[in-house]
């Protein structure tokens, strides 16, 4: 790899580094505790809309895990969200009007954020409807996680986004407020996964899945990407390229050993398809603020009327991380 | 008599607080080292609250960096204290402020006081250990290490290979023999002061002062100098992994603690409250003598090594992505690739799959979908049978195909009218098992009736594509089981070829072939060449068929039957 090209990779993260400040003008604080934040806190980030119903288990799974403090972005929500979290004790809530598309998909503003309040801090960034497994989750916090990576000198921690869906029709897949989506929607695809290695920034390209099973069988190049980069030791000169699926440095996107060997992983489950999915299919296609101006929602809902079956004879039941470690969707490698 | 523990300590005050306050409650003199780089105001914190202790001293405080010599003078101060202090202390048991003790610590001193000459320190020369990390081991003793490793890894590469292209080396001083192991130990009286009041001791911590990791070779070194009785290991479980840093203990390695009847474990996670709360446990008189059995924990923490270099073989994931090119087979399992076989046998997958209890696919590869066995649409894992799907990345959709079916052998029909993304996979994939019964293409063009001028392009096609894998297939790099044999040959022996196949993929529940499965009928089947080499198109791949059936229709030629003798 040349010098030039990560000449040009620096260039573009200051960039970018400069537009999320300039995006972060977009923001207005609604609650601000930030000063609660202690040196070795593990900060969560996200941002939202309209996710009234999904916020409550949200921040229930992530504290039980022993994330410490939550920074939100409420993305003009009108269905009472907004002020659902921000009277959370843990809680620091920014909110804007400001477009979705325009900010690359909320990054500029979680970028900024991160900025000031993440610096050395492990970082989650996640949205509402992605759910972080890491092996031993069920018997050792995220600090214990964070500490390890910490004694290994390892920054950034992959967790593939595996796509859960309920059986049969998603819109028969009732999802109540507070409740566990996992009890709703909960089969996914084991063993359907293609990536290939992206030379430039250096991370793996994985799609696959029931979206490219179901929605991209003709055009798999369209796919959506699965790789993400969620836990993070941040540092103000980091910066998410596009969601959380590359980051640079890009040194931070080497999740993967290339000698035979398994690094540390995990996985972000993804209960997306549920029964305000179809909802949120045509209104987001209407709204074109998402990747490619929401094709993915345009090819949802052209494709099965916004309610598809996504469950195969081979779907897979979830059961814990033990069964997606077998499976070899995550590996616990050298963590033992 | 008594053991004493020098318990070093750099981090995580209260944790080593409450181990320290363990020792003295089972009648343990401390001596307590805290390293230089800890704050004063942490440290007077420390300091005051063991200070209702009676019999915990603090030593003189050393900068310590991990590689570097401020561990030894750390534990040399420490030591020397403790006998000082303490003249009825007849083992001295080194420990961090991250070691639990998991029996009380009455077993322990029961344990030595019946080994009251015994050293425990894992002890071994250079050329025996494989656990070096940085592939230093004879060299940490003959080269000098003036730059940290963790702080100027290149510095430290680049002087080392430096010393190693001038051929520099640093002498030994006379009478020692390196050895290394393990960093914690238990020694006598005799053999510490034996070490500590050794009138060469300057000379011994000149040298030492520039040896690489010393802690783990200073004690280990001269204790084969003075003690009388070395058992060579160490009495605090401890394990590593493959980089050299130490494994930690949670709450749920409970289990396995427990069983391992090791006195004292390091590290623990500073959090983990079970286990804090579990250990020391109490006595049991029929334990008392135990001796440790660490195998479980050892397997365990084996198999993380294991599987982080090593890892599963033919798992694509998003933390093992290997490249291709440069591992050793491709895919989790052995598989046969079958080529022309079901051209020759109208019904071969269903007699095969009969035959060998494998899972046999069509044509995996077809240009329409994938046929996967059963004409199933998805497969395992939820493999789509789309075409698209698959031929964006061919190569993966086997690899994925080997690994989810991977309980069963997987057997696929090829063939040179399918997508041939895969060609040099198969070749150079160890675990590929490849046939070829080459010139089979001909037969469907054959039995499609259509006149030699009609499927003559299609025919140069087929060959021209076949020919190309073949090519593959004969190349130096091709790695792969291959078996390539032309049309005219197999149909005239084919009994030969399908009990190895047969064999090959059943194994041990192969069964002796007594029936060929029914064979394409071929009658006119040279003449149907002998009609495409008349349109100037030359099937070289077929091999030579008899002429004489060329030369007309004749009465059908009642079909060989074939015997086969017994085996």
């Amino acid at each position: 790899m040349s010098i030039w090209t990560s000449y040009r990779l620096r260039l573009q993260r200051k960039r970018w580094k400069i537009r999320a400040r300039r995006k972060g003008r977009e923001l207005t604080a609604v609650q601000d505790r930030t000063e609660q934040i202690q040196p070795t806190d593990i900060l969560l980030f996200c941002t939202f809309r309209n996710e009234d119903i999904r916020l409550p288990y949200f921040l229930n799974y992530y504290r039980a895990l022993g994330v410490n403090h939550f920074i939100l972005v409420d993305n003009n929500s009108d269905d009472g969200g907004q002020t659902y979290v921000a009277e959370q004790p843990d809680v620091s809530l920014w909110t804007t009007k400001a477009g979705y598309g325009d900010a690359r998909y909320g990054v500029d503003w979680l970028t900024y954020l991160q900025g000031k309040y993440a610096h050395g801090h492990w970082t989650l960034t996640v949205d509402v409807d992605e759910f972080f497994v890491y092996p031993f989750c069920d018997t050792r916090p995220i600090r214990a996680l964070a500490d390890w990576l910490d004694a290994s000198e390892v920054r950034s921690f992959g967790a593939m986004l595996l796509d859960v869906y309920p059986k049969g029709p998603v819109s028969a897949a009732t999802y109540t407020r507070g409740q566990d989506p996992l009890k709703v929607a909960n089969w996914f695809d084991s063993g359907n996964y293609i990536m290939t290695r992206n030379a430039r920034l250096r991370n793996l390209w994985i799609q696959g899945g029931p979206r490219a099973r179901m929605f991209f069988a003709n055009k798999p190049k369209r796919a959506p990407a699965l790789n993400k980069i969620p836990f993070v030791k941040w540092s103000r000169a980091y910066t998410y390229v596009s969601s959380t699926h590359m980051i640079l440095p890009r040194g931070l996107n080497l999740v993967y050993d290339q000698q035979g060997g398994e690094k540390t992983s995990g996985v972000l489950l993804h209960a997306k398809f549920l029964n305000t999915f179809s909802g949120r299919a045509s209104e987001e296609a209407h709204r074109a603020e998402h990747y490619g101006q929401g094709q993915e929602y345009k090819s949802y809902a052209a494709r099965h009327g916004a309610d598809p079956d996504l469950w195969c004879k081979w779907s897979e039941q979830y059961i814990n991380w033990r069964q997606l470690e077998i499976l070899g969707l995550m590996s616990k490698g050298n963590w033992a | 008599m008594t053991v004493g523990v020098v318990m070093l300590v750099h981090t995580a005050f209260d944790r080593a607080e409450q181990m320290i306050r363990h020792w003295v409650a089972g009648g343990c003199p401390v001596v307590v080292h805290v390293d230089k780089k800890v704050d004063a105001a942490t440290y007077t914190r420390f300091v005051n609250a063991l200070s209702n202790l009676e019999h915990v001293h603090f030593s003189e405080r050393q900068r310590c960096e991990w590689g570097a010599w401020g561990l030894v003078a750390a534990s040399q101060g420490a030591a020397k204290l403790m006998l000082d202090q303490f003249p009825d202390v007849r083992h001295v048991f080194l420990a961090s402020g991250a070691c639990l003790p998991l029996r009380p610590v009455s077993e322990l001193c029961q344990y030595l006081d019946a080994r009251p000459d015994t050293d425990f320190i894992e002890s071994a020369t250079t050329a025996d250990v494989p656990w070096t990390v940085g592939g230093l081991d004879r060299e940490r003793f003959t080269l000098r290490f003036p730059f940290s490793w963790k702080k100027n890894r290149r510095l430290f590469d680049r002087y080392v290979r430096l010393q190693q292209i001038v051929g520099f080396k640093r002498k030994i001083p006379d009478g020692v023999v390196p050895h290394m192991g393990s960093q914690w130990w238990c020694l006598t009286r005799t053999t510490l002061s034996a070490i500590l009041n050794d009138p060469k001791r300057p000379e011994y911590d000149r040298y030492f002062h520039r040896v690489w990791i010393p802690d783990e070779s200073y004690y280990q070194t001269l204790a084969r100098i003075h003690a009388r009785k070395i058992e060579s290991r160490s009495l605090t479980l401890s394990k590593f992994d493959f980089q050299g840093k130490p494994h930690i203990f949670y709450d749920d390695h409970q289990e396995l603690l427990m069983r391992s009847g090791s006195f004292v474990a390091r590290k623990i996670w500073p959090q983990a409250e079970l286990l804090f709360k579990t250990f020391p446990r109490k006595t049991e008189p029929a334990r008392i003598m135990a001796e440790p059995n660490t195998s479980t924990i050892d397997r365990v923490f084996g198999k993380a090594v294991e599987r982080r270099t090593r890892g599963r073989p033919g798992l694509y994931m998003q933390s093992r992505f290997p490249n291709m090119e440069s591992e050793n087979g491709f895919t989790a399992a052995p598989y046969t690739v079958l080529q022309g076989l079901d051209d020759v046998f109208p019904d071969f997958t269903s007699w095969l799959a009969k035959r060998t209890g494998a899972q046999v696919h069509g044509h995996l590869y077809a240009k329409d979908k994938a046929h996967f066995a059963g004409e199933e649409t998805v497969f395992r894992g939820g493999i789509s049978d789309g075409a698209r799907l698959r031929d964006y990345n061919g190569r993966m959709f086997l690899t994925n195909l080997v690994w989810n079916g991977r309980e069963r052998h997987q057997c696929f029909q090829f063939g040179p009218a399918d997508t041939q993304d895969i060609r040099w996979m198969l070749a150079k994939d160890t675990n590929a098992s490849v046939w070829v019964v080459s010139g089979a293409w001909a037969i469907p063009l054959f039995l499609s009736n259509r006149p030699a001028s009609e499927v003559r392009a299609e025919a140069s096609r087929l060959q021209r594509i076949e020919h190309k894998l073949l090519k593959v297939l004969r190349s130096p790099y091709a790695r792969a089981r291959i078996n390539i044999s032309t049309l005219a040959d197999f149909v005239d022996a084919p009994m030969d070829i399908l009990q190895t196949i047969i064999d090959e993929m059943a194994g041990h529940r192969a069964t002796t072939l007594t029936e060929v499965p029914k064979m394409a009928d071929l009658t006119r089947f040279a003449a149907f060449l002998q009609d495409l080499k008349n349109q100037g198109m030359h099937p070289f791949l077929t091999g030579d068929f008899a002429v004489d059936d060329a030369q007309g229709p004749k009465q059908p030629r009642s079909r060989k039957p074939y015997v086969v003798g017994k085996k």
